[in-house]
């Protein structure tokens, strides 16, 4: 999947904006690119920001201005890939953002790295969740562990790490329940989790992605805090992107707390996930 | 960040009550404060926009410049106006036989949930609904809506078939044969700008032409919400917005710019996860939290609803014999906990911050862990609790001596403010809170 096909829409309505603006060569347009941020979702404080940055230089320069600053923010240097097998990556979020969705395409990836891959049924308590992921599993060729409706989440990781030992699996993806960063009882239940993981292994999970709804507006930002906060983010998917939502609020979360992206979705298909790269990303939105 | 601009306009009349006669720029501040305050909340920047000139002309109007209650005045008419633009909540117009449910909207907005609940709250109307699974897209649709029908025992169309419109027409058959009233479609989540699935979505709406068609809408949404709901209006007619996760501590502008751009009520709001948490919309609280000021009436009811009413009648009868021990203690915390997400309660009532921080989630996991060490004697009795019991109970709920030591002096306090309170009637939220 192209890129910068895919982010067309969102070119559409921001890019060329831009231009527009920029184009005028006048400082009176920091204004409306402050709007233009805004109904970006970057949220106030980032928008008053990145005008203050724009501030500094020439109108020539907005344009190739504005892309540095992006991409400085949004570069969050990653640690090492040096792991030892199995790999665990947990993912995490709000209900509804597309978790599930994110380790089928995840695990189609890596399939197609020729990796071996395990999906393990963390969410126990929504209906149908076990039978979509089941599902995903046989889309792309992954055997499932999974439990029963209301089973322990951390019970069903477990399980998934002994089984992956055992059939030497590469990376095992578990899907957990949707929760809202307000409800302690199941922030608590995701805290075990990574508890039960670190117990079986020092350096388990590798990954924890929280998922975030390209979709979302500030409240984002809480959730990035608090699920942060709880386990430990390593690093955020951004979902939903086929859209017309321009997932601004991205920007803020990286620069507040510094959890790099690693995923893009832009839509249902397995082969619908992309790796995040700063650069990429900045120019498929800046350029015309 | 929350009650900034409560906070502001409160300023605005403490430094201006009595005295009189705002200055431009004091007006052009609020204005600017207001203006944030929503589009924090992910209400649309144009929709913003337009309030706030509103806003301003009416307060011009309304001689605001003249006034010796300016922020008042602020106050009033920013509620005024918001409430008026939320507008009322309107009931489901069910008007055929059988009537037709249309929920429609993007993936993972809470359409099959929304499903569900609405069978649940038709039936306590006294309504005979029936469910039709009608997204054949997404991995275990059906297996979702089939097993929570079961659970609720209401009856959902069981036929599996690959294309909607077909399902959906068949659905509609059967429903006449078994006389049910209120037909509830739950479909595939789309994107506003997925053409194809927007034809497919008119394909139903011709098929089944329901009396109401629903966006289903999370109250995450930001500042997209306006194409989305411009999108599905656009595209189907719709004649309503059910707002979805509320039960977060998201803002939830967006609804008002749905409401906005499309004209139609928002007539329910979801709560929760689980099946019976769906409410119809109370436009004033949904204001207040817009605005992220306080909302008393919220909160109590909020309170009311969580706590038993035996309990509180015990709890209170003990606070008044000053018998108050650890285990009520820790039954609070409990109580607190099913109320709700802490912040958003406590941000509900004046003096709230100081409680946030001395009963902040973490501090009650934490205090929870140590009652639950504790033994029951103890509980009752916190003065037996020696040093040689501290250091057990330390280990035993992995704390340190000096979080029992914070906590017993916690609970004195707590104590403490009770009996004041009592002595003193104490604010009616307060007490609720503490019952
Ligand atoms: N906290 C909370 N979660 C909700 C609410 N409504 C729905 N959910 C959750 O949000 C997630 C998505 O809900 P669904 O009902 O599956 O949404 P949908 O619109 O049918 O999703 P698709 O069919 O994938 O488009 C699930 O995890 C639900 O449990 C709500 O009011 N509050
Ligand atoms: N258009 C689009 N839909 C997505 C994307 N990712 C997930 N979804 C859909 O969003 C809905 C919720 O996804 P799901 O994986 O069940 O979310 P979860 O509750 O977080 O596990 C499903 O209907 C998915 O098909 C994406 O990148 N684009
Ligand atoms: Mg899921
Ligand atoms: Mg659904």
């Amino acid at each position: 999947m192209n890129l910068r096909k895919t982010l067309q829409k969102t070119r559409d309505n921001f890019s060329k904006k831009l231009r527009n603006l920029f184009g005028k060569r006048d400082p009176k347009a920091l204004v409306d690119f402050e709007n233009l941020l805004i109904e970006s979702d970057f949220g106030v404080d980032t928008a008053v920001s990145l005008v203050g940055t724009l501030e500094k230089t020439t109108p020539e320069n907005y344009l190739s201005s504005l892309k540095k600053e992006l991409i400085n923010i949004l570069n969050v240097s990653v640690g090492g890939n040096d792991y030892t097998k199995p790999i665990v990556e947990l993912y995490v979020g709000v209900n509804g953002v597309g978790k599930t969705t994110t380790i089928g395409k995840r695990g189609w990836t890596l399939h197609g790295e020729g990796k071996k891959v395990l999906l393990a049924s963390g969410d126990t308590f929504r209906t149908g969740a076990v039978e979509q992921l089941s599902k995903w599993g046989e889309r792309i060729n992954s055997d499932v562990v999974q439990s029963g409706y209301g089973a322990d989440p951390a019970a069903v990781c477990f399980d998934a790490v002994d089984a992956a030992v055992a059939r030497e699996i590469d990376y095992v993806l578990i899907d957990t329940a949707g929760r809202l960063h307000t409800r302690n009882d199941l922030m608590e239940e995701m805290k075990k989790i990574k508890k039960v993981l670190k117990r079986k292994r020092e350096d388990l999970p590798q990954e924890t992605i929280l998922v975030v709804d390209g979709t979302t507006g500030q409240n984002a930002l809480q959730q990035a805090k608090q699920f942060n906060e709880a386990i430990g983010i390593t690093g955020i998917a951004l979902t939903k992107l086929d859209g017309t939502a321009k997932g601004g609020i991205v920007v803020s979360i990286v620069n507040d707390i510094g959890i790099p992206v690693k995923y893009i979705g832009i839509g249902e298909e397995k082969g619908d996930l992309i790796p995040f790269s700063a650069e990429d990303f900045v120019t498929a939105i800046l350029e015309e | 960040m929350f009650d900034k601009l409560g906070e502001r306009l409160k300023n605005i009349a403490r430094n201006l009550s009595g005295k009189g006669r705002l200055s431009a720029s004091q007006v052009k501040e609020s204005m600017r404060d207001i203006r944030r305050a929503l589009l924090e909340a992910d209400v649309n920047l144009n929709v913003a926009q337009d309030f706030v000139s509103e806003v301003e002309n009416e307060a011009v109007a309304r001689k605001i410049y003249d006034s010796f209650t300016p922020a008042e005045t602020i106050i009033q008419i920013v509620g005024e106006k918001l409430i008026g633009l939320i507008g009322k909540a309107e009931p489901l117009v069910l008007d055929k036989q059988p009537s037709s449910i249309l929920l429609v909207g993007l993936q993972g907005s809470g359409k099959t949930t929304t499903a569900i609940k609405l069978g649940i709250f038709l039936k306590s109307k006294g309504k005979n609904p029936f469910l039709i699974p009608a997204d054949v897209k997404r991995p275990a649709a059906f297996e979702q809506l089939r097993d929570m029908a079961e659970r609720e025992n209401l009856p959902y169309f069981s036929e599996r078939l690959d294309n909607e419109v077909k399902l959906c027409k068949q659905a509609l058959s059967r429903s006449v044969l078994k006389r049910y009233d209120t037909l509830i479609f739950d479909t595939a989540g789309r994107l506003h700008i997925d053409i194809e699935m927007l034809k497919q979505i008119k394909q139903i709406k011709e098929t089944v032409n329901p009396s109401e068609i629903l966006l289903v809408a999370d109250s995450m949404t930001g500042q997209d919400a306006v194409n989305i709901a411009q999108e599905f209006e656009n595209a189907l007619g719709i004649t309503g917005i059910i707002l979805t996760k509320m039960d977060g501590d998201a803002r939830g502008g967006a609804a008002l710019s749905m409401r906005k751009v499309t004209g139609k009520p928002i007539k329910f709001i979801g709560i929760g996860e689980k099946v019976d948490a769906l409410e119809v919309l109370h436009p004033e609280r949904l204001a207040s939290r817009i605005l992220g000021m306080g909302d008393l009436k919220t909160l109590q009811e909020k309170a009311e609803k969580a706590v038993e009413k035996e309990e509180v009648e015990k709890f209170q009868k003990k606070i008044q014999e000053g018998k108050l021990d650890l285990e009520d203690f820790l039954g609070q915390i409990k109580q607190l906990k099913r109320i709700g997400p802490l912040d958003a309660l406590l941000d509900m009532f004046p003096g709230g911050k100081g409680l946030k921080k001395m009963m902040d989630e973490k501090q009650m996991v934490r205090t929870e862990a140590i009652i639950q060490s504790m033994t029951p004697k103890e509980r009752q009795n916190p003065s037996i609790l020696d040093s040689s019991r501290r250091k057990r109970i330390a280990s035993g709920s992995g704390t340190s001596v000096q979080d029992i030591n914070r906590l017993l002096k916690e609970f004195k306090m707590a104590q403490k403010l009770l009996k004041q309170m009592k002595g003193r009637g104490g604010p009616a939220a307060l007490s609720s809170f503490f019952r």
